[in-house]
């Protein structure tokens, strides 16, 4: 079952390494993607992102559902943020366990790219001259979610 | 018998549209679809109208799942209607 969590909380990295870490004797590889919001020299100050809850939470879990069955993981886990976040605050976690690295590794790749353009989250961006716009959606991210087909 | 959908609009769709939701009364009779639904949303709103249609790559879901304009709307069902995800 992947571990499927919607918050405007902080995540607590170490926390959420050990369970996926101790799922498991078989586990013989942990991979972690974070994401964090991003100082672009630009004036950007912070990132609200809206969601569409309960659609949320089931597109994750079926993202997570499909990286177990692909990837032979012994465990996922997709920690979402929501809300206003800083700078250099983190956004979301991904983290999955498998038998061996590659699994691992590609199984995080998959989910990051996965869930960017296709869970519903919509992010805004506010500037430090209060300046304030959403985020369009890039063409590489959708590339990128393409290349999992 | 409940006649209606619930039509919900998020990010930057709902703050063109105004509102976060509708109750929309479904016509009797022949299937409806999304598109239709977006036609009845959209009559005799020329501002909501013009919101769709500069939406560009509008997406549609139908009770939590992502569909598409084909799709058949029944009494009940919550559609919403957003922009392209930009998550991660």
């Amino acid at each position: 079952m992947p571990r499927i969590v919607v918050t405007s909380d902080r995540f607590d990295v170490g926390q959420e390494t050990a369970r996926l870490s101790g799922l498991s004797a078989g586990v013989g590889g942990l991979s972690l993607f974070i994401g964090q919001v991003r100082g672009q020299g630009d004036g950007l100050e912070s990132l609200t992102l809206e969601h569409y809850p309960g659609m949320t939470e089931a597109i994750l879990g079926q993202l997570g559902q499909e990286a177990v069955e692909r990837f032979q993981l012994l465990g996922c886990t997709i920690i979402h943020r929501v809300g206003t976040m800083t700078v250099g605050e983190p956004i979301v976690f991904v983290g999955s366990a498998a038998g061996h690295r590659g699994e691992a590794l590609q199984a995080t790749a998959f989910l990051i790219d996965r869930l960017k353009t296709g869970a519903p989250f919509w992010k805004r961006e506010q500037f430090a001259d209060g300046r304030s716009a959403w985020v369009d959606a890039k063409a590489a991210d959708d590339k990128a979610a393409a290349a999992w087909d | 018998m409940t006649v209606e959908v619930t039509v919900l609009y998020f990010a930057s769709l709902r703050e063109q549209v105004g509102r976060e939701q509708d109750k929309v009364a479904l016509p009797s009779g022949d299937a409806v679809s999304v598109h239709d639904l977006l036609g009845i949303v959209t009559h005799n709103n020329a501002e909501v109208k013009a919101v769709f249609e500069n939406m560009p790559r509008l997406r549609v879901a139908i009770n939590q799942a992502l569909a598409t304009f084909d799709d058949v709307v029944k009494p009940g069902d919550e559609v919403a209607f957003f922009p392209p995800m930009t998550g991660g």
